[in-house]
Order: structure tokens, then C-alpha cells, then sequence
């Protein structure tokens, strides 16, 4: 069995307006060691993905059903003080904004020291030392001194690393960065990446990368898991995603993803209109109404939601235009114009 | 931090000069606009059997007749130094901080509310301690059970104690604790036992007043610990702390609460300053022998040196209360900057 397993999982919200559908029967696998990307526009369920994993929508008021198997234990079904234990030691998180994912009121080594010692039985100040270590291992300078800064005696850079080694304080083997760069500038942005490529081969942790650009997953994933509504809409290693996508949702976030030799306002092909309601959620396939492809299916793509089908190899794709299109597609239309530009 | 508490302690002497100089000014005129003269004044001191001759002198020698600078100058080296008072059959020496003499009693003033602070001091603290610590549980629960049954009571409860006047809650609160069941607590109205005397009687003769003085107050940190636990346990820290795997209970009170105290602190600072100047109504309804009665009946009296001195003191624990809020908002939040 994989080290982190999800099957099937649903996580949906009653609310007033009615039940949000905000992750829709998704699965996946991810070993140690490995990195997976997960893709999708703001509102395709990412970060409650995320936040299920690590146990945070239990005692809310979510519905949450499917299963996810971590190092061979169950968690849906699973307590929620026995979760609570694997937080924060068997897996951990980094959030997208880290002035306002750490407490403006304790010092950085105060949080990192509070993370490390409720799961190790040791002194404060053996946890002081550690804590010191771990903002040294992460790249900031005078960590001696800086331990005692608050956050926002800190720049953005230097908090998410501080973040980073808050997570990664007890020895997590999965690690899940929700946009761990969005809130960044693009130099500090490419930092942060490498670094956690490094970190990530020295503590050998499974890694799940969430972000909206295609372009922050391109060099750290092996996997990527493209997201629509709630659900996954393609699937495969990054060769698949970057050289044979399928899917034309992934096609469009390819053609919008910014570019180095451009300005960053300027993209080649963004996805026209916005992503769809999750209680209303399209009939058929739910990218129809934005697709560009979707007379081609005949009317199908209306009435009736695709299936997440293996193309090859394990890359999976769910649209109902067949195989030999898609990819008559992607090699005549889009990768040319992709190129070109 | 240093040049920052020695800016805000010039800052509370310079308030305290200014509202001494003010109350000054106030009780100097207003016995002038209503009719009073130097003799007329003189005459309480020196008694109704002295000839007018007598209170003439008096009044000389009282300084009665000096300008008002000069007179308050007197006045202000009177709290610092002391003061000598010579109104004719001899010379009554006044020690440091000297407030003057009462009209009535001829005795200094100062005695008097130190006499008084003691029974102020115990209604004010521990009447605190209970709103604080019933105020900001029930807040927290509140919050932390929002649209809940007892959210709703809780609130309605708190409503009708923000907007019940205390006369009204202290009736409710005797007929509670004192009428129709074992339970009842009988304690005499008017009376106050030191808590150095007796710690047991202390507690007992003040519970009640705790309680209604402590309800009043404990309903505003309600609505207020509510409200700002709403805000602080949908910040985003929030999610950190709980994805850290700290259990339930810390994360609200070591990260929740922690971010919502600022505002807490502020206003107990500021209630408990203007409480030790005297619970006026708290302690009238008891007839507890307070700074608030004190200022009550010295007002009644027209005993001007009695509610001078009340007053400056009620005045020295708000600047002195501000002070140390100015000073612990530092402390609470780090992100405040000193300089
Ligand atoms: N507690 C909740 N109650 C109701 N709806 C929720 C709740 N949490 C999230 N949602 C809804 O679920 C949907 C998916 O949210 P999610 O935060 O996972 O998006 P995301 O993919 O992370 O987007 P972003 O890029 O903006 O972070 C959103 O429409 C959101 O409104
Ligand atoms: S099923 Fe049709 S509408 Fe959906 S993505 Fe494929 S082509 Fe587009
Ligand atoms: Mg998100």
C-alpha cells in the first residue's frame, strides 16, 4: 500500500444556500520521498482538500466520506484526538500567508518551540536549541538571534521560511505547502522552491504542492493532480501534464501560466469565463460552459459527467472527447500556438 | 521602552496638575457664584460662637482673600509639603499630602480617605476578579458555542446587565442571595471588616455587593470577549496552532484568547481606575463606608475640602490606571513599537 492513500474522499459543506461540494470524490496516492502537485483555479477545492487530510474539518460541520490511508491507518474514520496526535508530528502544513498563519503575539521561536514540544517530551530549552537549529537549517541568518523576533520583525521571505521550519520541526513524513510562494515576491518565490526541494530531499517526507500556477509545480513535482470543482479533472507524472496533456482545462491553464520573458499580465490563452459554483455545480461535464472543445463532443458534455479514464500509463483524464482527439488536439492546435508565443 | 515610561509618567503628572488646577478652580468658584464670602467661608472653620472681628482674621489668615493662583499654589504645596493652618486660636499643622480640613469635622481630609480607601479598594478588586474571570468565561463559551442555547441566554442575560441600573440589580441580587432559602447570605448593610482583621467576615460582608457591582460589569466583557474570540478563532493562526496538534483547550486560550486580550485590558483598565475613585452606587446601596459615600456625603455637606480631595484621588487612579494600560499594551502586543 502507498504511504498516503485518498479514496474516494468527499468533503461537502451545508450551508444556507445549500450543500457546497467542495472536494467531490477524490483519490490519489503518494509515496515517501515524492511530490505532488496539485493544480487548480481559486475555489476547486484545494485547500479543504488539504485541510481534510490533516483532520481540521472533523467536529465542523463538513460531511466528510471516502477514506485516506496514511503509513497504513485510516483517518476518516478515525478519532479525533487520535488525529490530532499525527498533526503536527506524522504530517504537518505550511500556509499561504505567513504574517497571518503565525501568531503576531509569540516570538517565532515561542511558536516553533510550542510546535516542537507538544509532541517530544523535552525541556524548553533543549526545544529552544532545536528551534534554533531548524531556523538555521532553513537558511536564516543569526538564528541564535533571530529566534526571539516576531513575525513581523521578519520579511516575507524570512517568515515562510520560519513557517517551513515550524513544519518541519518534528520530522513530518508528509508535508502539504498550501501556495507556500503566493503571498511572495517572484526572486523570493523561486527561493522558497528550491529550498524546499532540498528539504525535502533531506528529510525524504512525501511533499503535496497546492497552487493555482503551473509554472511553481513544473521542476518540484513528480505528480501532478489538476483540479475542476471539486474534483480531479487529469492526472499523471509531470512529463504527462507538460508534454501530453489531454485535458482541455489543463490546456488552458498551461496557455495562462506566466512566463519569465513576458510581463505578467500578458497570457497567451486564458480560460474564459470564471470557475463554476459548487452548489450549482454545470451538469455534465462541469468545465462545459468554458470549453472550447465542447461542441465537439456532440451534446454529451451536457448531459453527461466524464469519467477520470486511464489514457496510458497511469496519466488519467476525464472528457469525453476520445483519446485520438485530444491529442490530435493538443499536438495541432494548442502546443503550436503554446510554442509560437 | 525607558524613554517611553518616563514620556507617559511626565504625561500623567502633567494630567494630575491639570486636573487639580481645574477641580481647584471649579469648588474656588462655584462657592463664590453662589453667594459665599472669605468671612462666610472662615466661619466654618473658626466656628458660629466667633465674633466677626475673629472671622475676619481668620480669613486672612486662611489666605481666603489672596488671589486664586496664590491660593491654589498654597493648595498644591499643601499635597506635596504639607501646610501649616492658623485660623486664630492656634496653628493646626497639616502633614504631607495635606487635602485642607474638612468644614465639618475639622479634621484633615487626607486621614479621612485613607480611612475610606481600604473598603473602596476591597469592593473595587474583588468585585473585579469576579467579573473578569465570570465575564471572559462566559464570553469565551459563548463564542466557542455561537447561536447556542446558552449563547443566547448568555447574551440576553448580559444585555439586560449592561442596561439594568445597579439599584435595581443590587434589590434583585439581595432579594436572591438574602430572602427565602439556607443558602442565604445576611450580611448587614454598612458594615466593613478589615481583611486584615478578619479575612472570613471581610469576604462575607462584601459578596453581595461583589456580586451586583461585579454582574453590571462582568455583561460588558462578555459581549466584548465574545465578540473579539468571533474575530480571533477564524484567523488564520487559529488553523496553524490546531494543524501544529495542539489540543482544543490551548488552542483556544493560548492563541485565541491571547489575541483578543488586548481590547479586554484596555477597558478593565480603564473601569477599575474609575471604580477605586469610588463605587458610588454600589456603595450607596450597601451603605458601605467607601470613597463613593464619602463623595456622596460630602457633596450633601458642602464639605468643599472633603469632595477636593475625593475628587483629586478619584482623578490620581484614572491617570494612574491609564498609565499602566499605556504601558502593558507593550507588553500584550509586540507589535505596538515604543519609542
Ligand atoms: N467551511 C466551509 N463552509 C462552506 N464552504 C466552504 C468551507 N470551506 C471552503 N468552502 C468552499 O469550498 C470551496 C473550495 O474552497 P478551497 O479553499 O478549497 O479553494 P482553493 O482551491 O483552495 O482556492 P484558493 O486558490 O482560493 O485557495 C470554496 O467555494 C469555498 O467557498
Ligand atoms: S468533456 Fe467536453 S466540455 Fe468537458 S472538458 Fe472534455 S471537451 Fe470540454
Ligand atoms: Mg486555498
Amino acid at each position: 500500500m502507498s504511504f498516503l492513500e485518498l479514496k474516494d474522499l468527499r468533503i461537502h459543506f451545508p450551508t444556507d444556500d445549500g450543500l457546497v461540494k467542495s472536494v467531490d470524490g477524490l483519490s490519489f496516492t503518494l509515496e515517501r520521498g515524492k511530490t505532488l502537485g496539485i493544480v487548480g483555479e481559486s475555489g476547486s477545492g484545494k485547500s479543504v482538500t488539504s485541510l481534510g487530510i490533516l483532520g481540521l474539518h472533523k467536529g465542523g460541520r463538513a460531511r466528510i466520506s471516502g477514506e485516506i490511508w496514511l503509513d497504513g491507518e485510516e483517518l476518516v474514520g478515525a478519532s479525533q484526538e487520535h488525529v490530532r496526535a499525527l498533526r503536527g508530528k506524522k504530517m504537518a502544513m505550511i500556509f499561504q500567508d505567513p504574517l497571518s498563519a503565525m501568531h503576531p503575539f509569540y516570538t517565532v521561536g515561542d511558536q516553533i518551540i510550542e510546535a516542537y514540544r507538544i509532541h517530544n517530551d523535552v525541556s524548553k530549552k533543549v526545544a529552544r536549541k532545536h528551534a534554533i537549529d531548524m531556523l538555521g537549517r532553513v537558511g536564516i541568518p543569526q538564528p541564535e538571534r533571530r529566534v526571539d523576533s516576531y513575525p513581523h520583525e521578519f520579511s516575507g521571505g524570512m517568515r515562510q521560511r520560519a513557517m517551513i521550519a515550524m513544519a518541519l520541526s518534528c520530522d513530518p513524513e508528509l508535508l502539504i505547502a498550501d501556495e507556500p510562494t503566493t503571498a511572495l515576491d517572484v526572486t523570493v518565490q523561486a527561493q522558497i522552491l528550491d529550498l524546499m526541494r532540498d528539504l525535502q530531499r533531506d528529510f525524504n517526507a512525501a511533499l503535496i504542492i497546492i497552487t493555482h500556477d503551473l509554472g511553481v509545480v513544473a521542476e518540484l513535482s513528480d505528480d501532478i493532480l489538476v483540479m475542476y470543482g471539486g474534483k480531479c479533472v487529469e492526472y499523471g507524472t509531470s512529463d504527462d501534464i507538460f508534454e501530453r496533456p489531454e485535458h482541455p482545462y489543463t490546456w488552458g491553464l498551461l496557455g495562462s501560466m506566466p512566463r519569465l520573458d513576458r510581463e505578467p499580465t500578458e497570457r497567451l490563452m486564458p480560460i474564459k469565463g470564471s470557475p463554476p459554483s459548487l452548489i450549482n455545480v454545470p451538469s455534465g461535464c462541469a468545465f462545459h460552459p468554458r470549453c472550447v472543445f465542447e461542441e465537439r463532443t456532440g451534446g454529451r458534455a451536457k448531459a453527461e459527467v466524464p469519467e477520470l479514464l486511464e489514457t496510458e500509463g497511469g496519466h488519467l483524464v476525464r472528457c469525453h472527447l476520445p483519446r485520438e482527439r485530444r491529442r490530435a488536439i493538443w499536438e495541432n492546435e494548442i502546443k503550436p500556438n503554446l510554442e509560437a508565443s | 521602552m525607558v524613554t517611553y515610561i518616563i514620556r507617559r509618567l511626565i504625561w500623567a503628572v502633567v494630567m494630575l496638575t491639570i486636573v487639580s488646577i481645574i477641580t481647584f478652580a471649579i469648588f474656588f468658584l462655584v462657592p463664590r457664584l453662589a453667594g459665599a464670602t472669605s468671612e462666610s467661608l472662615a466661619a466654618r472653620y473658626v466656628g458660629r460662637t466667633a465674633s466677626a472681628e475673629q472671622v475676619k482674621i481668620a480669613a486672612d489668615k486662611l489666605g481666603f482673600n489672596d488671589p486664586l493662583i496664590v491660593q491654589y499654589g498654597r493648595f498644591a504645596k499643601g499635597i506635596v509639603a504639607g501646610a501649616d493652618y492658623d485660623y486664630g486660636p492656634g496653628v493646626e499643622r497639616c502633614p504631607a499630602p495635606c487635602f485642607g480640613y474638612s468644614f465639618l469635622t475639622r479634621l484633615p481630609v487626607w486621614p479621612d480617605l485613607l480611612d475610606r480607601l481600604p473598603v473602596t479598594l476591597s469592593l473595587a478588586i474583588g468585585a473585579a476578579v469576579i467579573w473578569v474571570l465570570a465575564g471572559v468565561a462566559t464570553g469565551v463559551l459563548s463564542a466557542l458555542r455561537r447561536g447556542s442555547l446558552f449563547d443566547r441566554a448568555a447574551m440576553g442575560v448580559a444585555l439586560a446587565g449592561v442596561s439594568l441600573p445597579i439599584f435595581f440589580t443590587g434589590i434583585v441580587s439581595l432579594v436572591i442571595f438574602s430572602y427565602g432559602h439556607p443558602f442565604r447570605i445576611t450580611a448587614p448593610g454598612g458594615s466593613f471588616t478589615p481583611f486584615e482583621e478578619n479575612p472570613a467576615m471581610w469576604a462575607y460582608n462584601l459578596i453581595l455587593p461583589w456580586i451586583t457591582l461585579a454582574f453590571l460589569y462582568a455583561a460588558g466583557y462578555a459581549r466584548l470577549t465574545r465578540a473579539g474570540m468571533l474575530e480571533t478563532m477564524s484567523e488564520d493562526y487559529i488553523r496553524t496552532a490546531r494543524a501544529k496538534g495542539l489540543n482544543e483547550r490551548r488552542v483556544v486560550v493560548k492563541h485565541g484568547l491571547r489575541g483578543a486580550l488586548t481590547p479586554i485590558l484596555t477597558i478593565f483598565g480603564l473601569d477599575l481606575g474609575l471604580l477605586l475613585g469610588g463605587a458610588v452606587l454600589t456603595e450607596s446601596t450597601y451603605s458601605l463606608p467607601g470613597m463613593g459615600k464619602y463623595a456622596i456625603d460630602a457633596i450633601t455637606n458642602q464639605d468643599l475640602p472633603k469632595v477636593m480631595g475625593v475628587t483629586l484621588v478619584a482623578a490620581f487612579f484614572v491617570v494612574f490606571a491609564n498609565l499602566i494600560v499605556d504601558l502593558l499594551y507593550a507588553v500584550v502586543d509586540p507589535r505596538v513599537r515604543l519609542g
